[in-house]
């Protein structure tokens, strides 16, 4: 199983990635969403320093940057854990019991969907189809999918890896 | 960049080479091994599947072969699939160390691996793709191309009569009529609300402006619903064809696509198409030297699915929060960056071609009266046959759910469809022979939406598929305006307290009231369809509810505070499967002897339920 990259890097590394990214988007306000992703799929989550960078270069205040990143969901302030366990709750998998395997993750993990355990070691995920709908439930950890899954395969899945 | 008669040269040639595709009869000694690369299949490793075929071949010095990568057959539910031509073999659940079998006995040897073959629902080996029932009530429109090409491959685009159309609309069709032509054809949106698309062109077309712009919605945001991301996946080209074609009608020369980022494989695929049209000046300058320029750009959602309805998406094409604007105006007078704008879905665009070349008269004999054309659903929940179907509109529920979905699995029962996702409704058993299109779905409470289709068995609770339907409301809703954001969760409250045992006679009339109320006066078509699958379940499955509030019991055991699990003793018959499977040993009971559930143990989790083969368990 992969794990998520560390999350932890300098503000000069921020700094050099940022301006890589301006060399390749214009400082156009409709570059904003795009940009965002580009952070978001790095370092899994968008340090401060990238908000103000951002800020700086389209010309947009960080009060309206903040509006945008907490209204989409990909988007978060909060680096995640080594593993990140995602639950689909597409309909197609919520009709063959994927709540029931969040809940259950919940329980073992005591944590809410969005957050993360105190040791930095697991995030859980509500997503909406990863469009595997065929292994119908469906959970991935860090993006490998586990496929027709139930309430005991995920806690094998946790116990290997709580083991590690 | 190529001229028009190079990329002609291509299409002959190209076409030749792969006949073998579409004809099964081609006599010839070569062979295409096609890998399914939608993305279900990818996820149980067809990737390795295709690496491990090349490796073999190239090892053992195989000629005549090659492996090509496909979009999505649309059977899903028996990926990752493995498709041989000219003979149509049809290989399933195939695993990557299953490639060594499959080159030695099929490819050198000439025979089958019956044990990879295709089974139907009947049990019957499938031995080649038209003998499955899943194929036989289908009809591809949309999805022509979807697993016959390479999606990465512009030239095998081409050769199936790929930018054909766009040649015709640029060297012989004036702008009015390829509009006319769209009108007769009665296309209608496929994103849900089924506007008339050729009326949606001819007023852009209308509007005067020196800019406008052409949009492509695949912000396919319905859980459950994935046609749209295998159009992208096994068919870019033809979105990017009817694209160009809708700029050339209104009079637009730039065009954004918008997709989920959740879609990664989509967004590749889209990219490396549009990328290769530049190359052969498709997409550009002076196309085919006509004097029309267009170019395509896209633009990455982030998970909002407001951001499906289209003034939300040009708010977050323009890289804000995708609140939705009030209409009118309309975005065809005023869209993106207060342009006019024309934004169609996926789906819609991948008609477009196909009627440009077969005429609009070919189209309109498909269909009801009033709904010309094939529809694409997503299949999903309790039944067989998981995947992607097209069907002619008008096709029954009954045909779709028993004949190309195989029926229930586990002998269960229907209970009810449910169409439209979160904006749609449940049809009940009543309804399962009602012909399907745009005006009957809205007649029986539900609507066609994107299509996804999500069967569900006997076992399932409606309350709690309300209360699921709400929950997603309730964190989509983008909180502009106060009956969708305040109501929704309302409702969604009232909807916990029912399913937790608290409820009361009269919030049965509260919930029906606050929907009414929500539908009328929200903005968007977010907010106004949301209490769609309260209202039908209310409809449909009012004995449901009244069990809840009155009698406190969930008869299908998934609102846990109104459940007890309990093994009925006459019925077991001691196989302890229930016991092996359960997670929190919960179930006790000696080898060959009847089990019995201990409830303060016990989580509900109801795996037990679903895996006893003698349904002892209720």
């Amino acid at each position: 199983m992969s794990e998520n990259k560390k999350r932890t890097c300098s503000d000069k590394m921020i700094e050099d990635f940022m301006n890589k990214l301006f060399e390749i988007y214009l400082p156009e306000k409709d570059n904003l969403i795009q940009i965002l992703n580009e952070v978001q799929e790095e370092y899994g989550y968008i340090p401060e320093l990238a908000q103000k960078k951002i800020s700086e270069y389209l010309k947009i205040s960080m009060a309206e940057i903040y509006g945008v990143i907490t209204f989409y969901s990909r988007f978060t302030l909060e680096p995640k854990g080594k593993y990140t366990i995602s639950v689909c709750l597409g309909t197609a998998c919520f009709v063959k019991g994927s709540q029931k395997i969040l809940d259950r993750l919940q329980e073992r993990l005591k944590i809410e969907p969005g957050q993360t355990t105190e040791d930095g070691m697991f995030s859980i995920d509500k997503t909406r189809c990863v469009g595997a709908c065929g292994l119908a439930p469906v959970f991935t950890v860090n993006g490998e999918v586990y496929g027709k899954a139930t309430v005991k395969e995920l806690d094998e899945v946790l116990d290997k890896l709580l083991e590690k | 960049m190529k001229t028009l008669e190079e990329i002609n040269k291509i299409r002959t040639k190209k076409r030749k080479e792969l006949e073998l595709r579409v004809n099964t009869k081609l006599d010839t000694r070569e062979k295409h091994i096609l890998v399914c690369h939608g993305t279900g299949c990818t996820s149980s490793k067809s990737s390795e599947i295709l690496e491990n075929f090349k490796k073999i071949i190239k090892e053992k010095g195989i000629k005549n072969v090659r492996v090509i990568k496909t979009g999505c057959f649309g059977l899903c539910a028996k990926g990752p699939i493995v498709i041989i031509r000219p003979e149509d073999t049809f290989y399933a659940m195939v695993k990557p160390e299953d490639c060594e079998e499959i080159i030695q006995t099929h490819i050198v040897e000439g025979n089958k691996v019956e044990r990879l073959l295709c089974k139907d629902i009947d049990g019957k080996i499938v031995n080649s793709l038209d003998e499955l029932n899943f194929y036989k009530k289908q009809k591809r429109i949309a999805l022509k191309n979807c697993g016959v090409i390479n999606p990465e491959d512009i030239d095998e685009y081409i050769a199936f009569d790929g930018y054909l159309a766009l040649e015709k609309v640029l060297k012989n069709m004036t702008q009015d009529e390829v509009i006319q032509e769209i009108k007769d054809s009665g296309l209608r949106g496929r994103g849900g609300a089924g506007f008339p698309t050729g009326q949606k062109w001819e007023l852009t077309k209308k509007v005067e402006a020196e800019q406008k712009y052409v949009v492509c919605n695949a912000d396919e945001g319905d859980p459950g619903a994935f046609m749209d991301r295998s159009i992208l996946e096994g068919d870019p080209h033809c979105v990017i064809e009817a694209m160009i074609i809708a700029g050339y009608s209104i009079g637009a020369s730039k065009g954004y696509i918008y997709v989920r980022a959740e879609y990664p494989i989509a967004v590749k695929r889209f990219q490396i198409a549009i990328n290769q049209a530049r190359d052969y000046g498709i997409l550009g300058k002076n196309i085919f030297e006509s004097g029309f320029d267009f170019d395509i750009e896209i633009r990455l959602g982030a998970g909002a699915f407001v951001c499906g309805e289209e003034t939300a998406l040009l708010e977050s094409i323009e890289g804000r929060r995708g609140h939705p604007r009030v209409k009118p105006p309309y975005p065809a007078q005023s869209g993106l960056w207060g342009k006019p704008t024309l934004i169609n879905n996926v789906e819609t665009y991948a008609n477009i071609t196909k009627i440009i070349l077969n005429g609009a008269n070919w189209y309109n004999q498909i269909g009801t009266e009033k709904s010309k054309g094939t529809k694409v659903f997503a299949l999903g929940g309790n039944v067989n046959n998981i995947g992607l179907v097209e069907v002619p509109m008008g096709t029954t529920l009954r045909e779709i759910v028993y004949d190309i979905g195989g029926g229930i699995p586990n002998n269960r029962e229907f209970k009810a469809a449910q169409t439209g996702g979160p904006s749609g409704g449940c049809i009940p058993k009543e309804h399962l022979d009602t012909p399907i299109d745009y005006e009957s779905l809205k007649e029986i409470g539900s609507m066609m939406g994107s299509g996804g289709l999500i069967v569900m068995d006997d076992t399932k609770c409606m309350v709690s598929l309300a209360k699921f339907y709400l929950d997603f409301t309730v964190s989509e809703s983008c909180g502009k305006c106060t009956p969708c954001r305040i109501g929704t969760k309302r409702m969604h409250e009232i909807l916990e307290k029912i399913c937790d045992g608290n409820g009361e006679e009269e919030d049965l009339q509260r919930l029906e009231k606050l929907a009414l109320n929500i539908k009328e006066s929200s903005v968007c078509g977010l907010g106004q369809s949301a209490p769609n699958p309260v209202l039908s379940t209310l409809r449909y499955f009012n004995d449901e509810y009244k069990e809840h509030v009155i009698d406190k019991k969930c008869r299908s055991a998934e609102c846990k505070n109104l459940t007890q699990i309990e093994i009925e003793k006459d019925k077991c018959k001691g196989c302890g499967i229930c016991q092996r499977n359960c997670p929190v040993n919960a179930i006790e009971g000696e080898a060959r002897e009847v089990r019995v559930i201990n409830q303060d143990k016990c989580i509900k989790c109801g795996t037990c339920l679903t895996k006893c083969p003698f349904k002892a368990i209720k």
